[in-house]
């Protein structure tokens, strides 16, 4: 790794660690009910969306199937409302280049998609979509989904926090759902907008732009309310673009600035999660070893990102083509990267958008390096370094009941999580989030390597096929929403089951978890002594990790083998590891 | 307490059957538990098995799913691999069952064929079976005969032999009114005189009976504990058989054939077979081991239950001292010495039968006092519950009393108009600050010291006691003395805290108080007004010799009717919760060398590259996949041994433990595979040619 790429990546994360802090805190103060000094402006607008809700509604007490239930209708209407708009779309306003409805294939994708928090797009924004449905089924539910992943792991952390000793009080659905809209999503928008739209991201609602070029002829340029998409679009680890390139295109992410500013809101909500859970369960402690596992994983994985697109590729080097870094010369591979962003800026934007499950890219995953591409994979794989808004912690927490059940036993105790025992019941709904993850990548991957229905829309053949396929079931799977490219999405088939797959992944694993917090929430607290498992110990954490790797990573071994493993060895043969440190 | 556990001699040892006889039970067992109604209750082996019969087909038609690689041997070897896998398993089974069984078939002899004296009326009796004797029924039993079943003593007074139910040689006195020592048990024979007894149990609710399913497993059910593992198993047995069924297709998209007998050994490899063939055994053994300790355990949760024990209820009496007070020191007023102490204390206590009096006289003799034989003229004075005193009218006229200190006082102040010197009540409060009873001691007139009564610890309490705090578990002592004394005991002792002055009913008030802490509560018991407390407690243990009221509320039984077993119990408890989580993280642990066995086997054909993975140099790829086949089968038997004995346990903090077991069972569990499968690699792949 170059001295440059390792001061960027060392900068950047402790940029995004030291923004978390506080916002954890804030995080904490807002869903704990506690004043903050935005109190006073958000107040009176939070009442005034209650009093519509109606006051029953936001103040009574919800169990957690009340909780999952009203989270799941409320998503199910906005579901059923962006599948409408896109599918009305020329019958609606603002469409100034007239584009035609939606076909309900497409629509039901994309509506998924997007209620989902994948924003796995099977269609390309500036030629498909209207302004208005770029701000209503695409910026809006970017907001909603956002605050849905958000509140179902504060009503977990509620689950295990103090307050709930024999309870079964989960909060209520709206109110939060309300407040993490108005506190935590809406108001940063407002601050950072500006700045990108000083960065040169358009904010408008004229169509398009015609430009006289220099050597003749003319270009339409399509543009639109960009900069207020993109702040959400990170900050709510969505990853949608309003155009095809997503973040690569220079009016999503101009400058390298931008580029900054998008990668660090990217992590910034969950990792202050983590701190805000820490609050919330009052154990601190806990929440600093949670942080520095998935901390740990990260920075290895943005590590290898970056050292394997720095190597470059042999085949290259066999052309005769320098690959080295030097003045004026970045060096590694090159291939699909904006020479505006460079190799270390593309990797770590890429390693946080899938760590975080975000999906956004400003580089085209499909020609990194095979060893790049697989660490993209197996983040999202793993689902929880650091994760997506309130869900990536959720499964992190998932990892952690299986971490405790295991290493609980092993200091000759029935186990316990923050004192509450796991019986059958937790493991039950435990497995079954452990579960539906690999089911639902790898059954339809297969499925769609059978076929040929989902052969004919590969753009590869052989294990980069492979990749392709798996890339695109796992990114839906993880609500990444990111593409591998070379696969054509936008067919009856892969839109119909990755829409499926991108349903159960979301609102499974959340069911599941909510049903593991109710079921946490109603039991009586053991009283913690030194015959306790400690769980807030490096010890613990490695064991955390360990369980993380073995069960969740090794799953999918068979099948990251078959893909960018077995390109990796072809590509660089039996020097393929040598010479990695450089 | 590590020490402790195991070592006991074993109260069985008798009707036990050898070691080698079990062996060979088990090695039958196995073969009948292949009957699928006994595999489909552990999922994990139940796909193991299932997969024997898919490459069992194989092996007669090779190409039954389609065109392959591999001929008949290949996939017969795996078969036979997949048969001792599940056979491993069995057997684990059939071995730790085998010694309850042996038990229970032990015990099933005591209870044939005995008949009863059913008493019909005042001066008739019926002999009948003793299947035929109900609850309430009377019934009489004489010298020699075996007690056809469990009772409440009404008449008579008997010596029992219950060494058919404790291992205890030595007989029993029983005899009816006492709290204690009122009861019989079915199958124990009665050495002496006669008994009436009422019946307390229907037929198959005996005491016996329980033992017998109990010891047996016949009826085991899994714990709360072992289910949740069961399902975790499960799952993740699931989850590689997805793995392993879409990897066919997967492979197939880039053209490599991946034979089906090789896809089910991934699959039997990198699911949880170690721990899934020994969960069953590491169960059964725990309850053994409890058994062997000579507690019954009315089921598995009480055993799980006892690891998880945070809190520690034992009485005084009995259980942390030896419940007799004796005499352990002298106290001379001002104008004497010990020595006059001594002397006189001798002379008082030379008629004084009872124990404490007996430990004055070891006492004073010990400190060189010497008996006059001129005493056995005199007479002894009893102890009153009025005067509190008791002592030796001497032939020279002269009265040695001893007694309570105000009764003494009184004593000489009323019969010889002297009064107590000042120093009295200090020297009675020195001793009593140390935990002991002051005894006054005065001969006439005159007071001549303070005897200190002490109730003395049993040797090893207080290492115990630290033991368990070390594992956090807090000890509460329960007494009947006053608070200055419990104080006393209590720190010699080093429980953590005590209940004075306490009536029965405020054992269960602690208790109470305890859990609504949150905190797991664990106590023995025997009275009957111990029986709340004892259904009230997470873990209640009760005497043997105790009440039937008791030992029904109680979730333990402890047959020697010793107490500190508790203490043992948590250790048996903790001991089966740890071996289960060392096995389960060795057994998954063991992945990661099995994938760098398997996976470059696979694929190193269609994919060269991929060779580079296979890191431990496996000769070919048939021997790769064999070879981790074959260790994934032969680490059954390997850790049978451990499984069935329980991993090494000893008390430390919760964080030590987790570092020693990670350590051991978790890099152990990722380094050994390794090793193995490159050693049956090496012994296996010259035959493969």
């Amino acid at each position: 790794m170059s001295p440059a790429a390792f001061w960027q990546i060392v900068l950047e994360l402790l940029a995004a660690g030291a923004l978390s802090v506080p916002f954890g805190h804030y995080l904490a103060r807002v869903f704990q009910d506690q004043k903050t000094w935005l109190d006073p402006i958000v107040d009176p607008i939070d009442r005034a969306i209650y009093r519509l809700i109606g006051p029953d509604a936001v103040n009574q007490a919800m169990d957690w199937k009340g909780y999952a239930g009203n989270m799941l209708l409320t998503n199910l209407l906005m579901g059923l409302l962006i599948y409408a708009i896109l599918s009305w779309q020329g019958h609606l306003p603002w469409n100034p280049l007239h584009f035609a409805d939606v076909s309900p294939f497409l629509a039901f994708n994309t509506a998924a998609s997007f209620i989902t928090n994948t924003n796995w797009q099977a269609y390309g924004g500036e030629s498909t979509l209207s302004l208005f449905s770029q701000m209503a089924a695409i910026t809006f539910p970017m907001f909603a989904s956002a605050a849905t992943g958000l509140v179902a792991a504060i009503a977990f952390f509620r689950a295990l926090g103090p307050a709930c000793d024999k309870g079964r009080n989960l909060g209520n659905f709206y109110r939060d759902f309300v407040r993490a809209l108005t506190r935590v999503f809406l108001l940063p928008c407002l601050f950072i907008t500006p700045i990108l739209v000083w960065a040169g991201s358009p904010e408008t609602l004229a169509g398009m732009v015609t430009a006289h070029l220099v050597q003749g002829g003319i270009q339409h340029i399509p543009m639109g309310p960009v900069a207020d998409l993109e702040v959400i679009k990170h900050l709510g680890t969505n990853g949608g673009g309003f155009f095809n390139a997503n973040s690569a295109h220079p009016f999503e992410n101009p400058t390298p600035l931008s580029n900054v500013i998008e990668t660090l809101l990217m992590m910034v909500t969950p990792m202050a999660l983590v701190i805000a859970f820490g609050r919330m369960v009052a154990s601190p402690r806990l929440a600093r070893v949670m942080y520095g596992v998935m901390a740990f994983m990260l920075v290895v994985a943005v590590s290898v990102m970056v050292i394997a697109e720095q190597r470059g590729t042999p085949l290259l080097a066999h052309a005769g083509l320098m690959q080295h870094a030097g003045f004026g010369q970045m060096g590694g591979n090159m291939v699909g990267k904006e020479v505006r962003f460079g190799i270390t800026q593309s990797a770590i934007f890429d390693t946080v958008s899938t760590a975080f499950t975000t999906g956004s890219v400003n580089s085209l995953l499909d020609s990194y390096t095979p060893l790049g591409g697989m660490v993209a994979l197996v983040q999202m794989m793993l689902n929880c370094v650091f994760g997506g808004d309130g869900v990536g912690l959720l499964n992190f927490l998932m990892y952690g009941l299986f971490a405790v059940f295991i290493a609980g036993l092993m200091v000759g105790r029935t186990p316990e999580f923050l004192g509450k025992k796991i019986e059958k019941r937790e493991i039950v709904l435990a497995s079954l989030a452990l579960l539906v993850h690999p089911l639902i990548i790898l059954a339809p991957a297969a499925w769609s390597l059978m076929a040929p229905y989902g052969v004919n829309a590969l753009g590869n053949s052989g294990s980069h096929g492979l990749s392709e396929v798996l890339y695109a079931f796992v990114s839906a799977a993880a609500n990444n929403g990111s593409a591998f490219a070379g696969l054509n999405g936008n067919t009856p088939w892969y839109n119909i089951v990755l829409g499926l797959v991108m349903l159960f992944g979301r609102y499974a694993s959340i069911i599941f978890m909510l049903a593991l917090g109710g079921s946490l929430a109603a039991k009586p607290r053991v009283q913690e002594t030194i015959g306790t498992l400690k769980i807030d110990t490096a010890l613990f954490g490695g064991f955390w990790l360990a369980t993380i790797i073995v069960v969740g990573a090794l799953t999918f071994l068979p099948a990251l083998v078959l893909g960018p493993i077995a390109e990796f060895f072809a590509l660089y043969g039996h020097h393929a590891l040598s010479g990695m440190g450089r | 307490m590590s020490a402790a556990v195991g070592h006991r001699p074993e109260p069985f040892e008798i009707h036990r059957k050898g070691t080698r006889e079990l062996v060979i039970e088990a090695v039958v067992d196995a073969f009948r538990k292949f009957r699928p109604g006994v595999q489909i209750r552990n999922p994990v082996m139940f796909i193991v098995w299932l997969s024997m019969f898919v490459t069992l087909a194989l092996t007669f038609d090779p190409g039954l799913f389609g065109k392959t690689t591999v001929g008949a041997a290949y996939d017969g070897f795996v078969t036979v691999i997949l048969f001792f896998t599940v056979w491993f398993a069995n057997f684990a089974e059939a071995l730790a069952e085998g010694r309850g069984k042996a038990q229970a078939d032990s015990l099933r002899q005591t209870k044939t064929d005995v008949t009863a004296r059913r008493i019909v009326d005042d001066d008739t009796f019926e002999v009948i079976m003793a299947g035929a004797l109900r609850k309430g029924d009377r019934v009489r039993v004489e010298s020699g005969e075996i007690i056809p079943t469990d009772g409440e003593i009404l008449e008579g007074i008997a010596s029992v032999d219950e060494s058919a139910i404790t291992g205890e040689s030595a007989p029993v006195l029983k005899e009816p009114g006492t709290d204690i020592f009122s009861t019989v048990t079915g199958g124990t024979r009665i050495l002496s005189d006669w008994l009436v007894f009422r019946v307390a149990a229907d037929p198959g609710h005996t005491f016996l009976d329980r033992m017998i399913h109990l010891v047996e497993g016949a009826r085991r059910q899994k714990t709360p504990n072992e289910i949740a593992l069961t399902v975790l198993l499960a799952v993740l047995s699931l989850i590689f058989v997805i793995v392993v069924a879409t990897l066919k297709p997967l492979a197939a998209f880039l053209h490599i054939d991946l034979d089906v007998a090789t896809l089910v050994a991934l699959l039997v490899a990198l699911m949880p077979t170690t721990i899934g063939a020994l969960l069953s055994a590491i169960g059964i053994a725990g309850i053994d081991r409890a058994t062997r300790f000579n507690v019954l355990a009315m089921s598995g949760r009480a055993v799980e239950a006892a690891g998880d024990v945070q809190t520690l209820i034992l009485d005084k009496t009995g259980t942390i001292t030896m419940g007799n007070r004796q005499a352990t020191e002298f106290v001379p007023l001002p104008g004497h010495s010990e020595a006059d102490v001594a002397s006189i204390a001798l002379a008082a206590s030379w008629y004084d039968t009872t124990p404490e009096g007996r430990s004055i006289v070891a006492l004073a003799v010990a400190r060189g006092a010497k008996h006059d034989p001129a005493w056995e003229r005199g007479q002894g004075v009893l102890f009153t519950a009025e005067t509190r005193m008791s002592g030796t009218d001497l032939p020279d006229g002269r009265k040695a009393r001893k007694g309570a200190v105000a009764a003494v006082a009184r004593y000489v102040q009323e019969g010889f108009k002297a009064s107590a010197p000042a120093e009295l009540k200090g020297a009675a409060e020195l001793v009593a600050r140390k935990g002991a009873t002051p005894l006054a001691l005065a001969i006439d007139g005159d007071l001549v010291g303070v005897i200190g009564l002490s109730d003395v610890l049993k040797p090893g309490m207080r290492e115990r006691f630290a033991h368990m705090r070390s594992l956090g578990i807090k000890t509460i002592m329960v007494t009947g003395d006053n608070p200055i004394t419990a104080r006393v005991i209590a720190e010699q002792a080093g429980v953590d805290d005590f209940v004075a002055e306490a009536k029965p009913e405020d054992k269960i008030r602690v208790i109470r108080s305890e859990q609504a802490r949150g905190r797991l509560v664990a106590m023995t018991g025997d009275g009957t007004n111990d029986a709340p407390a004892l259904a009230q407690a997470d873990v209640g243990l009760a005497m043997h010799s105790g009440t039937v009221p008791a030992k029904e509320a109680a979730n333990m039984i402890d047959l020697d009717s010793d107490p500190t077993k508790l203490i043992d119990v948590v250790a048996i408890g903790k001991q089966l919760l740890i071996t289960r989580g060392a096995l389960t993280t060795f057994s998954i642990a063991n992945d990661v060398a099995k994938y760098f066995a398997m996976l470059p086997a696979m694929f190193m054909l269609a994919l060269p590259g991929v060779s580079a993975l296979n890191v431990m140099r496996l000769a070919t790829p048939e021997s790769a996949v064999l070879s981790a086949l074959i260790f994934n089968a032969i680490i059954i038997p390997i850790l049978i041994p451990l499984a069935l004995r329980g991993v090494r346990f000893q008390p430390t903090t919760a964080n030590r433990m987790l570092a020693r077991n990670v350590l051991l069972y978790g890099l152990g569990g990722l380094i050994v595979p390794f090793i193995g499968i490159k050693a049956i690699d090496l012994l296996l792949s010259p035959f493969l040619h």
